[in-house]
C-alpha cells in the first residue's frame, strides 16, 4: 500500500520530458529508474514476508529441536537423518507419489474422454459442459465433505445403496485401509477431470479441421483420425498438464484431511498431513520443518527439470 | 451431402452428425450417465440440504419433506458467522491481491528496467511455494512478523495478508498489459499525464477483461484456502466456513441435513462466481494451460 502514496506525482511527471530526449537532471533520472520498483514494492514485500522468508526460516528451523519458551536446541542434520529411517514418513511418501500419479493420469484420461464426447458447438453440448465443469470450481473442502456424506456410513452409504440397486457392492470405500486411498483418488478424479476436459477441448478447437478432412479423403475412420491427427496435436498440452499435476499432487492435503484424516491405520497419510500431524499431535516443529524443506527441494528439483526439458525440446 | 460430411468432421468422433434412432438413444444414455456422475452428487447435496430428515443410506436427487429447517439449525451453530468470516477474508483479500497484482504487472509489462528478468523469475518461483509447503515456518512468521513483531495468529489479517500477492494473477495480468499499444500511452503522456494517470486511466481500462480473469481466479483461490485458516484461526469464532465444516460434522447434535446445508453455503459462492463469469474462467484456463 505504501507504493500507492509514494509513487504519486513527484516521481511521475519527469518521465514525460525524458521520452522527448531533453536534458535530465539527476533527481529526474533517479525518479525514472525508481518508478518500476515503487510499483513492484507491494508484491515484493508480500512475497518476501510470506513466501521467501518462511522458506528460509523453515530450513533454519529444521536444524533445531524447536521448543517454544524453552529455547531451541541445535541438532545439526539430525532431523534429516531421522527422515531416512522413519517408516511412517516412507509410507506417506509412497502414498503421496502413488496418489499423484493415479489421480493425474486418471483425471487426464477421463477428461480426455469427456472432451471427445462433449466437444462441439451445439447448444445442448455447451449446457452439458457447464454442468460437468461444476465440480472443478467448487472448493476442495466442499467436495470432500459432500463425498464423505455420500460414502458414509460404510456399507450403508448413499453410493452403496445406488450400487446395490444395480447389483454391485457394498464396497467399504473409506472404511478399509485397502480401499481408502483409491477412494480418495476417485474423488480427486471427479473434481479434476472436468478441468482437464476444458483444457483438452481448448486444444481440440485449435486443431486444423483441414487435417480431419484430408484424413477422411484418405479413407481413415474416426479412430484412425483420433490416433493419427488428434493425439499428436494434443501432446504438448498433455505433457504440461501431466507434469504440473504431478508437482501439485505432491502437496495433497485438504481432501485427505477432510475425508480420512490420514486413516484408517495411516493408510492415506500423505506427506503434508504427516507434517501437520507432527506439529499438532507431536509438537515437533523442527522435524516437520525438515520434511517440508525436503518437499520444497523435491518441488524445485522437479520444476527445474521440467523447465530444462521444455527448453531442450524447443531447441531440438 | 457435402455439408453433412463437413459437419461430421467438426469433431474428432463426429458424434453430432449421427442422428439415427439408435445413435440418439445411445447418445442420450451416454449424456445421462455423464450428468449423473458429475452433477448427480451436487443435486443430492441440494436435495439433502432441503430435506427434513435426509436418509444417508439413500441416494436421492430431490428433497424429502421440503424444509428450510436445516438452515435455521445451521444458524444456531454459528454457520452464518463462519460465512461472514469467509466473506471478510475473500473480500479484503481479493481487493488487496488485485491491487498488488495490477501494480506489479504494470511495472513488469510497461517498464524496461534492470532486474526485470530476476523479478519475473522470483514471481515464478513463488508458484513453487504454496501454503502447504511453507505452512510450518509461515505459522511461526505469522506469530511474530519480522521487523514489526506483531502476532497475526487469530486475526483476519493473518488469513488475508499471506494471500496479498499471487504469482498466477501477476503473470496473467502482465501478459495482458504487454498487449496494450504503446501509442495509447504516449498520446496520454504528451497530454501531460503522469505515471499514475497513465496507469489508472489508460492501461487499466484496456485491461478490464483481464481484471475479470484475475478476479474470478483470485476469488476461488482465496475461497479454497484450507490449511492457512486452519493454522491462523485459534477459536471457533475465527473459523472460516470451510474449516468449520469439519467441526460441524463431528458435532453429534447436528444431523447430516445441517452439514449438507452448510456445505451448500460453502460451495454456492464459487458456483455463482463461475456462472456469472464463465467467459473469464475459460479464458484464464487457456492462459494457464497454454501460457506456461
Amino acid at each position: 500500500m505504501s507504493a500507492l502514496r509514494t509513487s504519486a506525482a513527484p516521481v511521475a511527471l519527469p518521465a514525460q520530458r525524458d521520452r522527448s530526449g531533453s536534458r535530465r537532471t539527476v533527481p529526474q533520472r533517479l525518479g525514472r529508474s525508481l518508478t518500476p520498483w515503487l510499483f513492484l514494492a507491494p508484491a515484493l514485500i508480500f512475497f518476501g514476508v510470506f513466501k521467501f522468508w518462511p522458506s528460509i526460516w523453515g530450513v533454519y528451523l529444521s536444524l533445531f529441536h524447536v521448543q517454544p519458551y524453552l529455547g531451541d536446541q541445535w541438532l545439526g542434520a539430525a532431523n534429516f537423518t531421522r527422515t531416512l529411517d522413519d517408516p511412517d514418513l516412507q509410507a506417506a511418501v509412497w502414498h503421496t507419489v502413488l496418489d499423484a500419479f493415479v489421480q493425474v493420469a486418471g483425471s487426464m484420461l477421463v477428461g480426455f474422454v469427456l472432451a471427445l464426447l462433449l466437444e462441439g458447438p451445439a447448444r445442448h453440448l455447451r449446457i452439458l459442459r457447464t454442468a460437468v465443469f461444476l465440480p472443478a470450481v467448487i472448493a476442495m473442502v466442499a467436495v470432500a465433505e459432500l463425498w464423505h456424506a455420500l460414502l458414509f456410513p460404510g456399507r450403508y452409504g448413499a453410493v452403496n445403496s445406488l450400487l446395490g440397486d444395480v447389483g454391485l457392492g457394498p464396497l467399504p470405500f473409506l472404511a478399509s485401509p485397502n480401499s481408502s486411498l483409491w477412494t480418495i483418488m476417485l474423488v480427486q478424479i471427479w473434481k479434476h477431470a472436468p478441468y482437464d476436459m476444458v483444457i483438452f477441448i481448448a486444444g481440440l478447437v485449435g486443431i486444423d479441421r483441414e487435417l480431419y478432412e484430408q484424413c477422411s479423403i484418405d479413407g481413415a475412420n474416426a479412430w484412425q483420425r483420433l490416433w493419427n491427427v488428434t493425439l499428436p496435436a494434443l501432446r504438448p498440452i498433455t505433457t504440461i498438464v501431466l507434469i504440473l499435476g504431478l508437482i501439485r499432487g505432491l502437496r495433497v492435503f485438504t481432501e485427505i484431511y477432510v475425508l480420512t484424516g490420514g486413516g484408517p491405520g495411516g493408510s492415506t497419510e500423505s506427506i503434508v498431513t504427516y507434517v501437520y500431524r507432527n506439529v499438532v499431535v507431536n509438537n515437533d516443529i523442527g522435524y516437520a520443518a525438515a520434511i517440508s524443506a525436503l518437499l520444497l527441494a523435491a518441488t524445485i528439483l522437479l520444476t527445474a527439470v521440467t523447465l530444462w526439458w521444455r527448453r531442450h525440446r524447443e531447441n531440438a | 451431402m457435402r455439408r453433412a460430411q463437413n459437419e461430421s468432421l467438426h469433431t474428432v468422433l463426429g458424434l453430432q452428425a449421427r442422428n439415427g434412432p439408435l445413435a440418439l438413444i445411445l447418445k442420450t444414455l451416454l449424456y445421462g450417465g455423464i450428468i449423473l456422475v458429475f452433477a448427480g452428487p451436487l443435486l443430492a447435496l441440494l436435495a439433502g440440504a432441503f430435506s427434513k430428515v435426509p436418509d444417508p443410506t439413500k441416494f436421492s436427487l430431490w428433497p424429502h419433506d421440503f424444509t428450510l429447517g436445516n438452515f435455521e439449525v445451521a444458524a444456531h451453530r454459528g454457520v452464518y458467522r463462519y460465512l461472514f468470516n469467509s466473506f471478510v477474508v475473500v473480500g479484503f483479500g481479493l481487493l488487496l491481491q488485485m491491487v498488488v497484482s495490477v501494480f506489479a504487472s504494470y511495472a513488469l509489462a510497461r517498464k524496461k528496467f534492470r532486474g526485470a528478468a530476476i523479478v519475473m523469475l522470483l514471481v515464478l518461483a513463488t508458484m513453487m511455494l504454496p501454503e502447504e509447503v511453507v505452512a510450518i515456518p509461515l505459522s511461526v512468521v505469522l506469530s511474530d512478523l519480522p521487523l514489526l513483531h506483531v502476532n497475526l495468529i487469530g486475526t483476519y489479517l493473518g488469513m488475508i495478508l499471506p494471500l496479498g500477492a499471487w504469482g498466477f494473477s501477476i503473470i496473467v495480468m502482465t501478459e495482458f498489459m504487454r498487449e496494450v499499444p504503446l501509442s495509447l500511452e504516449e498520446a496520454a503522456r504528451i497530454d501531460g499525464a503522469g505515471e499514475l494517470r497513465v496507469f489508472w486511466s489508460v492501461v487499466l481500462p484496456v485491461c478490464r477483461p483481464a481484471l475479470g480473469v484475475i478476479g474470478v481466479f483470485g476469488f476461488t483461490m482465496i475461497w479454497d484456502q484450507y490449511l492457512l485458516p486452519l493454522i491462523v484461526a485459534h477459536e471457533p469464532s475465527q473459523f472460516t466456513l470451510p474449516i468449520a465444516l469439519r467441526t460441524l460434522r463431528t458435532d453429534d447434535q447436528v444431523g447430516i441435513g445441517v452439514l449438507l446445508a452448510a456445505a451448500l453455503l460453502a460451495l454456492l459462492p464459487s458456483v455463482i462466481a463461475f456462472l456469472l463469469f464463465q467467459r473469464q474462467f475459460t479464458r484464464g484456463l487457456s492462459v494457464e494451460a497454454v501460457g506456461r
